[in-house]
């Protein structure tokens, strides 16, 4: 038992470090992700509706790649408690943010329009 | 458990544990800071969305951001990451020198970055586009700046993890020092991601 938890702790310490060709695929996709999101504005091949949909998406893609070949974020049992966290303040952020911007269009919407003409009030 | 078969190695493997901390501790809750961190990003990035359109009949982010300028400075930060990455797979195989290179080429790196972002925001502020002209550029320097000194802060704890390879080597403590530094340095690379999506591709939209 001794034995198979060495290998055990071994093997997670080997995921928790990365390799050279994890960095190497991480620098290389997120590279691609850059040139491919500058390149969605900047080209000017994309059509204009699709700009913002295109850049979120590499954007999140690049998210992803780094964390995992950078950070080495995973699911493996000593990784948990950091993807657990990490997953929390996700939603926090979203909160944050979504709800920021809705509440705020709101209050765009419905109250900052002094150029309409008031209703009659009798 | 198997205590009775392996009565003898318990004590020792559990000494071992105590006497030989991985850092593992120190990095859950370095990455908790990060966490916290993160969300005091998220407040900002809130803000700058909220105030994106508020430009008080002043310029605009289409008028102002210039895009292949964030394409260098933004390529500066993903190889830094990198480099940074590089030291750290030395630093796991003991190999002291090439750590301390990979960690002056971070730096170097990461100073480029700070002195262009510098020089935009330099130029920016003698173009009249200063952080007082509209929410809109209140909210933009508020954020970029936060991240530039974030990575300034980077930039001079790398200084003091390179004086302490040199003197100290690498030992239990600075390996658990340059992990934390490690996972800040790539946590900053991942902020400017959003950064450079959601303010200047989106502002030049």
């Amino acid at each position: 038992m001794a034995a198979s938890n060495h290998v055990s702790h071994d093997h997670g310490h080997e995921d928790a470090h990365g390799s050279l060709k994890s960095y190497v695929v991480g620098f290389g996709l997120s590279v691609l992700l850059t040139l491919a999101s500058f390149g969605t504005v900047m080209s000017g091949v994309v059509p204009h509706h699709l700009m913002m949909p295109g850049i979120v998406l590499f954007a999140v893609a690049q998210l992803l790649v780094q964390l995992v070949f950078f950070l080495h974020m995973g699911t493996s049992p000593g990784k948990r408690g950091n993807l657990t966290i990490m997953l929390f303040t996700m939603l926090i952020l979203a909160i944050v943010v979504v709800g920021s911007l809705w509440v705020l269009h709101n209050m765009n919407a419905n109250m900052m329009h002094p150029t309409f003409p008031q209703v009659p009030t009798e | 458990m198997s205590a009775t078969a392996d009565g003898m190695h318990i004590p020792a493997a559990h000494g071992h544990d105590h006497g030989h901390d991985d850092g593992s501790k120190t990095l859950l809750g370095f990455w908790i800071y990060l966490m916290s961190d993160c969300l005091i990003f998220s407040a900002l990035f809130a803000t700058f969305a909220v105030l994106a359109n508020a430009t008080a009949g002043g310029p605009t982010g289409r008028e102002l951001f210039e895009l292949p300028y964030v394409l260098g400075e933004t390529a500066l930060l993903l190889v830094s990451s990198f480099t940074f990455g590089l030291a750290m797979l030395n630093m796991h195989a003991g190999r002291r020198q090439r750590v301390m290179a990979w960690l002056v080429a971070t730096f170097v790196l990461g100073a480029g970055f700070i002195g262009m972002e510098v020089h935009e925001f330099a130029h920016l502020i003698h173009e009249g586009a200063g952080p007082d002209r509209s929410a809109f550029l209140s909210a933009y320097f508020t954020l970029v700046g936060t991240h530039g000194l974030h990575v300034t802060a980077g930039l001079l704890w790398l200084v003091v993890m390179m004086d302490q390879v040199r003197r100290r080597g690498l030992n239990d403590d600075t390996r658990r020092r340059l992990s934390c530094l490690s996972l800040f340095w790539h946590f900053l690379d991942i902020v400017w991601i959003c950064v450079f999506t959601f303010v200047y591709l989106r502002g030049a939209i």
